[in-house]
């Protein structure tokens, strides 16, 4: 009521310049106490040489959010092969190797292949993907990946008829994974998704972020992207796909059925014992946001589920 | 009996190295060394200092009864309520920062989340034995107040349920189970039967100081 009071009764150029006047002070103010709150100080913080080249088309997702930063994306990983702890992925993964590397398809499918990731990246065009990543620890990003459909991988070995479900493994390597030298797992990492999921136009294999080459702590060289699923389905340093007839029991299913289901789609109507899956951080950000039903991708997605209690089938 | 004068330097050293963990957690926030997740971050380590405190709390009782360390009496009480302030700064930033003071989300975790549940039961024990701290209370409450004040050990397997129960999986139960382990230890030397044990063992160690540990014993304030 009150601005739109003083509108009618101001001119409004100089309504509007009191305006930006103002606001202009509330982003200063802001601008220099928030990096403080957030401990976003770039001043403070050391800008690594991969962020330091790092470049996006797009500046956000479609829902109008902003890209996550590089060092946030790059610094705050869960890979549970190299550490329980998401802070120290990066610097545990810096001398990752991930030259030369294969990723062996096969299964139920008539032209079985190994593709080493060059033959990946040169066969198939790498567009930018903006997703948002949903994890289950209740924290988001919204990341500018590279990759392409996994479709078009699917399409070139062919799946037989008897082809329901596409199976995924990860590095094993306790050399150099030293989180796969705790027994508490059954390493490698497995994800599962069913075939029509895995056909689905937004389901990537990702061989880059900022426009760069994978590092090693978001999954290098090569690594699945569902972005509607919460984000432990998007498996890291793929080695091995397989087309199957049975739904694959996957690395957190083993590690515990009652928490996690096969499909973990986003969902905030099915609790988790832990954390929020009604509401969410999205990293870099003070305020909660609230969860998206299939992460906001329903409109592309829910159909994949029709008559499908999803209370049951987390 | 207890001179509050006795160890001024114990006692400024023991505030001074409570309180440093907690500018260093806002020296750390100011400076962006909080992961990219800082609210997450001041929430995990605030928790881990308020069991580390609760544990300290615990082992005075035990430092008197095994060593006759008096002393250890007078530092209780101070290290009993920075686990409070801990364990308010541990809630606080969980209603406050991280969930905005938004009630119906707060209220959907309260209702869903036994960990929470947990970790809020501790907390209210912690809350009742801080406001009942005082020589007020201690008089008012007579013989009540050490019933009360054993609720301690309640708080402190809450606590421990609380972070058991929020861990990830099995590979993360390591640390909740050593606190659980060091708890257990505390606890055990307050049985009836092996409580006296210690003491005995000390007074037979010591035995020049047979008087001292048995006067202290007997007392109210002490237990």
């Amino acid at each position: 009521m009150a601005e739109r009071d003083s509108a009618e009764i101001t001119p409004w150029h100089v309504y509007a310049s009191r305006r930006s006047f103002l606001a202009g002070i509330g982003a200063m103010v802001a601008s220099a106490l928030l990096p403080a709150c957030l401990g976003r100080d770039s001043q403070v913080t050391q800008e690594s040489d991969f962020c330091k080249s790092a470049r996006a088309n797009a500046a956000g997702d479609e829902l109008g959010a902003r890209l996550t930063s590089c060092e946030d994306i790059t610094s705050y990983n869960n890979f549970y092969e190299f550490s329980f702890e998401k802070h120290d992925v990066a610097s545990l993964a810096a001398d990752f190797k991930t030259s030369p590397w294969t990723v062996a398809v096969g299964g139920l499918v008539e032209r079985s292949n190994t593709y080493s990731v060059d033959d990946l990246i040169g066969k198939f065009p790498q567009e930018e993907r903006v997703y948002r990543m949903r994890c289950v620890e209740g924290w988001s990003m919204v990341v500018p990946w590279l990759g392409f459909p996994l479709s078009s991988l699917l399409q070139e070995v062919r799946p037989t008829t008897g082809a329901r479900y596409v199976r995924f493994e990860g590095l094993l390597d306790p050399a150099q994974m030293p989180g796969q030298r705790t027994r508490s797992f059954d390493w490698p990492y497995v994800e599962g998704l069913r075939l029509d999921e895995a056909m689905h136009p937004l389901t990537i294999l990702a061989t880059g972020l900022y426009g760069q080459p994978l590092p090693p702590q978001d999954g290098a060289p090569v690594r699945l992207v569902a972005p509607w699923k919460y984000g432990f389905k998007s498996i890291k340093s793929i080695v091995k796909i397989d087309l199957v007839e049975e739904m694959p029991v996957t690395f957190w299913m083993a590690a515990s059925p009652t928490e996690y289901g096969f499909y973990a789609n986003v969902n905030p109507d099915v609790p988790h014992p832990r954390w929020s899956q009604a509401s969410e951080r999205r990293i870099g950000e003070l305020a909660r946001r609230e969860t998206l039903p299939f992460n906001g991708y329903g409109s592309e997605v829910a159909h994949l589920y029709a008559g499908m209690d999803l209370r049951k089938f987390f | 009996m207890m001179r509050k004068s006795g160890v001024p330097g114990l006692r400024l050293l023991v505030h001074v190295l409570a309180i440093l963990p907690f500018l260093w957690l806002i020296w750390q926030f100011s400076q962006g060394q909080l992961t990219a997740n800082p609210i997450r971050e001041l929430q995990l380590r605030t928790g881990k200092y308020t069991l580390n405190l609760l544990v300290l709390t615990l082992a005075c009782t035990i430092l008197y009864h095994l060593f006759g360390f008096e002393r250890a009496l007078q530092l209780r009480r101070i290290l009993g309520l920075y686990t409070f302030v801990y364990a308010s700064l541990h809630l606080l930033n969980f209603i406050g920062l991280d969930y905005g003071f938004n009630l119906a989300l707060l209220r959907e975790d309260f209702v869903e989340k036994r960990f929470i549940l947990a970790g809020l039961a501790a907390f209210l024990v912690l809350f009742a034995l801080a406001v009942t701290s005082t020589e007020g209370w201690k008089r008012r409450l007579g013989k009540n107040w050490k019933r009360l004040h054993r609720a301690i050990y309640a708080a402190a397997g809450l606590a421990v349920l609380h972070f058991i129960w929020q861990v990830k999986s099995a590979a993360d139960l390591g640390e909740p189970l050593v606190y659980a382990g060091i708890i257990a230890l505390l606890l055990i030397f307050r049985i009836p039967g092996v409580n006296g044990l210690p003491a005995r063992i000390s007074v037979s160690l010591r035995s020049k100081r047979p008087r001292k540990v048995r006067r202290a014993y007997d007392s109210e304030h002490f237990d």
